[in-house]
């Protein structure tokens, strides 16, 4: 569950937020709006990656200025650039790394590190080098690495922006299935088809928020 | 850059399942050996055990000349210097040094994960723990240099390419500033992403 109320952003001497109010408690959420509508700033509110600059922000009962960190552990994000992502040198050991701070046992890790690899067809792929996967592999190391820590929510930006129409499809496929709540920022409309609710945002302000059918309708005809 | 990023062959040999602290106290010994070794014979003995080790591994021909082949010039370089100034069997033992040294450190890189180097740099630091000195960290910001080298090349593999396409073929300025700014691009994203892994506390 996460809620919203008044927030504004304001970077540098833009307000990139104008008094956002909203609570999220649906499993499936979509962001949709055009460059430059506070989508990305928005989904970074989410796991207090950005704060704002008034109002607040709080993200399964807590305020994210006072519990940013414990947020950042309840809360997976995942960027459009998985390059920016992957830490280690290869892919085992990259969704590995996200648990070296929970101190589980070295078998407990192999576990869970096969299993979220196994799921997402890159068991194949555990000790290549992560550099020289495709970006749609990439990618997916990336989903591994959130996922493995079992996050509370899932946030998305943009996450098919960089992918291929068969690395999309496994991207959404993946997304149907997760068992927590996911908000997906995203220009790939087809992506939120299904969704429980999808939020379009222009110029920092949410200008429809309904199903995906109505709240689309209205960001098509915005950008028509 | 393979050497730095890739080289882990994955395999169930003895050297790789050795304990990382037991290869690095061993190849420290090895390189000590090298340094002590009398004469040429020895030194061919050593090169006879460290070929065994390599076949012992398994790793195959063309990953261990991946890890050899950076120094051949250096070495080649070393070799006919030392030669006109201290002779041939001087000459033959300081690069017969410098090459089985470079070979056996290249064993350890190929049989052991990075993470797993990682992990036993961490152990070793955890006494620094009570100078302030954070070994989490100092792990974590070596493993992060390792995967940038190839981040880096593609950075500026794009940024020649780029530079190519508007019919620029060389210009220190038109490379160097779009490469820093990628650079920093880069960085400001990895930092994000980090902390989005909930490793900034």
């Amino acid at each position: 569950m996460i809620d919203l109320a008044d927030v504004h952003v304001r970077l540098g001497q833009r307000d990139v937020l104008r008094g956002i109010t909203v609570s999220l408690p649906e499993r499936r959420i979509g962001v949709a709006g055009a460059n430059g509508s506070g989508k990305s700033t928005m989904a970074r509110l989410f796991n207090g990656l950005a704060m704002p600059t008034s109002g607040t922000v709080t993200v399964l009962g807590d305020d994210t200025r006072r519990h940013a960190a414990r947020i950042r552990r309840r809360v997976g994000f995942l960027f459009t650039d998985p390059d920016a992502q992957i830490v280690m040198p290869t892919v085992a050991e990259d969704v590995a790394f996200s648990l070296r701070r929970h101190k589980l046992p070295a078998g407990e890790v192999t576990r869970r590190v096969s299993a979220v690899l196994a799921r997402y067809g890159l068991d194949g792929h555990a000790d290549h080098p992560a550099h020289q996967l495709s970006g749609g592999q990439k990618q997916l190391l990336a989903l591994c690495s959130v996922l493995v820590l079992e996050p509370e929510i899932l946030v998305m930006d943009e996450p098919t922006t960089l992918l291929d129409l068969r690395h999309s499809r496994l991207v959404a496929e993946a997304l149907r299935e997760l068992p927590m709540q996911v908000i997906v920022v995203t220009h790939d409309l087809p992506l939120l088809d299904g969704f429980d609710r999808v939020l379009v945002l222009d110029e920092g302000r949410i200008v429809a928020d309904g199903t995906p059918g109505s709240a689309l309708g209205h960001y098509r005809k915005l950008m028509a | 850059m393979n050497g730095l990023t890739g080289a882990y062959v994955p395999g169930g040999s003895p050297l790789h399942r050795m304990p990382v602290g037991v290869k690095l106290l061993s190849l420290a010994v090895c390189c000590t050996a090298l340094v002590l070794l009398p004469g040429l014979w020895s030194m061919g003995a050593a090169a006879a055990v460290t070929a065994g080790l390599y076949v012992v591994s398994g790793v195959g021909v063309a990953a261990a000349w991946a890890q050899i082949r950076p120094v051949r010039w250096f070495a080649v370089a070393l070799f006919a210097l030392q030669l006109l100034v201290a002779g041939l069997p001087t000459a033959a033992m300081l690069t017969s040094r410098l090459v089985l040294a470079v070979a056996l450190a290249a064993l350890v890189t190929l049989t052991t994960r990075t993470s797993a180097m990682l992990a036993t740099l961490e152990r070793g630091l955890g006494p620094l723990r009570h100078l302030g000195v954070d070994p989490f960290r100092l792990s974590l910001l070596l493993s992060l240099t390792i995967r940038t080298v190839p981040v880096m090349a593609a950075l500026a593999t794009r940024v020649r390419e780029a530079q190519r396409a508007r019919g620029v073929e060389w210009s220190l300025r038109a490379f160097a500033v779009p490469l820093v700014v990628s650079a920093l691009r880069h960085a400001d994203a990895l930092g994000e992403a980090l902390s989005a892994r909930g490793l900034d506390d």
